[in-house]
């Protein structure tokens, strides 16, 4: 195989001529501007990418994107993508979408893409409410939430959503911050590599309706605290003096936090994305609280698994090698099959 | 023993027995046997939706109709001369569609107490007076079958399951059938298991050989080939037929076919049939539900292929709102809904005709589509390919309806010249369409077709946004502008207008009759046998048949105002009529039946006999 050409595209080229209609300070911008900066990376060109949206704030997202795309319905874009990704495999398919639209009204499209493993890169941006109808709590807002539609509190347990794609046996799950640029593109470059399904969290923030519900994790005086940066390969310790570290138990189910002085080396997890049983990554995803202490950065789990679009395609292909006559006269012969009889 | 030998025009024979006793297969049989021989056929299969009910019980009875004849024939016939019935369920569930003087194979060896009581019966009707006026023929069909296969190193279970094909055996020495390729089926069928094939086709011989020599038969009838137009024919339902029109679409426009599909009865034979042929590039998808088929398929066309989308009514209802975003999208899409009784889950595997409703108008917002149907199950193959040209020729979702009674209904099929089969070729967008030659605008129409251009992502420069958002007519962009949703709204309305459609044709071969009988869809056999049935009795008759449900023919409005009467029969209660009502200002009458079966022939004729006596 000969090396690519380099395509020479840079940010702007990613750029669509529509205004951007998110509210001044929407957490969107920041994920547009960096995604648009990583595009340049893939060196694709911009006719082979499409985004896939629902419905929702982050669902405009196509519009602002030089590149194909479909601002769909609410929750349906895995199914579409699906679709579009499965009959055209040349294509790099990106489905953007919301905590409601993917977790709510599309729940059922989102995990059995990642069942399928649909060569999809899903971007699910998580502002834990509903921006566009104004307000509601969303799947994955705290219990007792204050919303306009649970005045005195919500009733629900929300979803965790890593937790869910790993339920679904997921190949590939990572989690990012809207306002880290360098490590939302390094995700990025991740999820892009991978074949296959990719699940992207994005913790965004929606300043009108939400605002601050990330704030631990971006605040410089408690984010070292609270965020575990995974890396592939390195032990698991955090804090801003790495005096947090993760382990596993004996006897335990999951993974618990400790402190590292107190912890033998041996004894700290050592981070595997590439661990087959989903258990793994699972117990990663459980560990932050309520109050967003313990939060994993980074990607929890990348395997290997055929993607459901090569292996239709193969179906096909395979099929398509014995054959030796035009469609016509393969048609001829399909409708002549079976028991005929002629009359003269 | 000498047989006489009596020539007969036609013959109804309904196979009826338990759901597990195999009668499906054994009227498939006997109408592949008859196809050979070159009647005209026609077929009705009648099943329940659990797949083994209760065995013996009412509810459990299947049946299998085939009509066959010495001339051409347009149902699977009202009554049936012939009835088997495998055990009491299968006879009392039946009975009442016998003309007296009809013949009635019974199994005798199923008429026990247990099995008369499951029933109902408190003595046996082969004993009392219940059958009085048929031609009753007792056979022990278990008991001989197990006898016949004695020597056979078969299991009693299996010895007794080959019951159906002695049964087969009987009626094709009774009608004097060719076997061969019964015989060949069943080396296919049990190809792994041997000793089940030596057990079906000894089975089917001992009923064979039972026909010749016992005197409780005494009379064997032939039905010479019809005159049929020259040319190869297959025996095809509704479905199987579907199915190769959809391939055929595929062929004929050069496009991969993508099908996502939700199983669901009476359509996923359709998703079965269209899984084989991937050496076609056909892809079949069977999506986690109704709504997701339809995305799938939808997601497939945006990116060039012929998307297809196959369900029955609960599902064209799950796929409402993706339907109206292909309306907005202006993508091509083929929506096969076949229709099954409703509302809900309704008799899943009885037929009606009440979603035409739906299609026309069960979307939110303005919201047209196209709308077509079959009227016979070889039909089924044109109206795919119809489906496909609307679709792809003016960019726009196209709802297919069948129905239950075509689709698994089954007649001969004079199988079609590949060449002669439309020309479904398209053009995507390769280049800017505006006029600095450098903007594309995806909302830019063909003035003739209104259809706008198809883009798929792959193509270099054409980058371009598309969604459910009102869009700037051109330019595509997304606007709120009052003028503009207006005019986009009488756009979309006119793009379905603008599609053409051929004339809808009149049937009144004396050019005298007075009243129209307009129908639709899978009723045109029935519609058509009693319109011959009047004519026959010196009754002018006209008859109209829509393919087209929208846009309608142009001349629909013509033709039925030059009528003094237009009676509308419908498998639903008006639907087709309301329209014609609204559309035409004509005082249509409906004629309406929703019994989850198709009219009989006498029944139409009966009803429009009367109006004709008022006219």
């Amino acid at each position: 195989m000969s090396e690519p050409v380099a395509l020479k595209l840079t940010a702007k080229d990613f750029k669509s001529d529509q205004e951007v209609r998110w509210c001044p300070g929407c957490g969107d911008y920041a994920v547009l501007a960096a995604v648009q900066g990583f595009m340049p990376e893939l060196n694709i060109p911009r006719e082979n990418i499409v985004f896939v949206s629902g419905i929702g704030c982050s669902s405009r997202f196509p519009y602002y994107m030089n590149t194909y795309g479909m601002h769909s319905i609410h929750g349906r874009a895995p199914a579409i993508a699906t679709g579009l990704s499965v009959s055209r495999p040349d294509l790099s398919v990106w489905v953007v979408t919301g905590d409601g639209d993917a977790l709510s009204i599309g729940g059922n499209h989102l995990i059995h893409a990642l069942r399928r493993n649909v060569n999809l890169k899903i971007l699910l941006f998580n502002n834990r409410i509903y921006g566009l109808t104004k307000g509601q709590y969303s799947p994955t807002s705290e219990v007792g939430k204050i919303t306009k539609s649970t005045p005195v509190g919500s009733a629900d347990a929300p979803f965790n959503p890593l937790s869910l794609a790993l339920g679904a046996e997921a190949t590939f799950v990572a989690r990012t911050l809207d306002s880290d640029r360098k490590h939302l593109q390094s995700v990025l470059r991740a999820a892009a590599e991978h074949q296959g399904s990719a699940f992207v969290e994005i913790y965004q923030n929606c300043n009108i309706f939400n605002d601050g519900a990330f704030e631990p994790l971006k605040e410089p005086t408690t984010r070292d605290d609270y965020l575990i940066r995974l890396e592939h390969g390195q032990p698991i310790t955090f804090g801003t003096d790495g005096q947090f570290c993760v382990v596993h138990p004996p006897g335990g189910f999951g993974l618990e936090v400790r402190e590292t002085a107190a912890t033998p080396a041996e004894q700290i997890v050592v981070h595997d994305v590439t661990v087959a049983d989903p258990a793994y990554a699972f117990a990663l995803s459980r560990l932050p609280g309520l109050d967003l202490r313990n939060t994993p950065l980074g990607v929890f789990r990348s395997v290997d698994r055929p993607s459901y679009d090569s292996v239709v395609q193969e179906q096909v292909a395979s099929a398509r090698a014995s054959v030796d006559q035009t469609p016509e006269q393969q048609l001829s012969a399909l409708l002549g099959s079976g028991d005929t009889w002629t009359i003269m | 023993m000498t047989k006489q030998i009596r020539q007969l025009d036609r013959v109804v024979i309904r196979f009826a027995g338990d759901s597990g006793d195999g009668m499906q297969l054994t009227g498939d049989r006997f109408t592949s046997e008859t196809a050979q021989l070159g009647n005209d056929i026609s077929t009705l299969p009648n099943f329940p939706a659990e797949i083994r009910a209760p065995a013996g019980t009412l509810p459990g009875v299947s049946s299998f109709q085939v009509h066959f004849a010495d001339y051409d024939i347009l149902t699977p016939g009202d009554a049936p001369n012939v009835l088997v019935a495998m055990n009491p369920a299968a006879l009392k569930a039946n009975l009442a569609d016998l003309p007296r003087g009809a013949d009635i194979i019974v199994n005798t060896d199923e008429f026990t107490r247990r099995n008369l009581a499951k029933v109902g019966y408190a003595t046996n009707p082969l004993d009392d007076d219940t059958l009085d006026g048929y031609a009753v023929h007792p056979v022990a069909l278990t008991s001989m079958t197990i006898g016949a296969l004695a020597e056979l190193t078969v299991s009693k279970k299996d010895a007794e399951r080959a019951k159906n094909m002695f049964a087969l055996g009987l009626l094709s020495w009774m009608y004097s059938r060719p076997y061969e390729s019964t015989l060949r089926f069943l080396e296919r069928k049990f190809a792994r298991r041997p000793e089940l094939v030596a057990a079906n086709v000894a089975a089917f011989r001992a009923g064979w050989n039972f026909g010749e020599t016992t005197e409780d038969f005494s009379v064997r009838y032939e039905v010479k080939p019809a005159k049929m137009p020259p040319g190869t024919y297959r025996n095809i339902t509704g479905n199987a037929a579907l199915s190769l029109g959809l391939v055929a679409a595929g062929v004929r426009s050069g496009l991969p076919v993508f099908l996502g599909a939700y199983p669901i009865t009476p359509a996923s034979d359709i998703l079965h049939e269209l899984s084989k042929h991937k050496k076609f590039g056909v892809v079949t998808m069977q999506a986690e539900d109704e709504i997701a088929a339809v995305g799938a398929a939808l997601g497939a066309s945006y990116g060039g292929s012929l998307g297809i989308t196959t369900t029955s009514g609960p599902g064209v209802a799950l796929k409402s709102e993706t339907i109206s975003l292909a309306v907005a999208l202006e993508l091509p899409l083929v929506i096969v809904d076949v229709q099954r009784a409703g509302p809900s889950t309704g008799m899943p595997t009885k037929t009606e005709q009440a979603d035409l409703n739906m299609a026309l108008y069960g979307r939110h917002g303005e919201a047209p589509v196209a709308v077509i149907a079959p009227k016979s199950p070889s039909d089924c193959f044109h109206a795919a390919l119809e489906a496909a040209r609307i679709a792809l020729t003016y960019r726009t979702p196209v709802i297919l309806l069948s129905d239950n009674y075509v689709a698994n209904g089954s007649e001969p099929w004079l199988l079609p010249d590949v060449e002669s089969l439309p020309d479904l070729r398209v053009e995507f967008a390769t280049r800017p369409n505006g006029e600095d030659g450098t903007t594309f605008l995806p909302y830019l129409r063909d003035p003739q077709t209104l259809a706008r251009p198809w883009a798929v992502p792959g193509t270099p420069g054409l980058e371009h946004r598309i969604g459910g958002l009102e869009k700037a007519d051109k330019t595509g962009d997304i606007s709120y502008d009052p003028t503009n949703h207006d005019f986009m709204v009488r756009t979309r309305a006119a793009r379905i207008e603008t599609i053409e459609v051929p004339d809808v044709e009149v049937e009144d071969p004396d050019g005298d009759a007075r009243v129209l009988v307009l129908g639709w869809g899978s009723t045109y056999g029935p519609i058509g046998a009693a319109c011959r049935g009047l004519r026959q009795r010196g009754l002018p008759v006209a008859q109209a048949h829509l393919r087209h449900l929208a846009p309608m023919p142009a001349n629909l409005g013509e033709v039925l105002r030059s009528y003094d009467r237009v009676v509308v029969p419908e498998m639903n209660l008006g639907q087709l009529a309301h329209v014609i009502r609204a559309k035409y200002l004509v005082d249509a009458i409906g004629y309406n039946q929703v019994r989850g079966l198709p009219f009989t022939a006498a029944e139409l004729e009966t009803m429009l006999e009367e109006v004709l006596k008022n006219v």
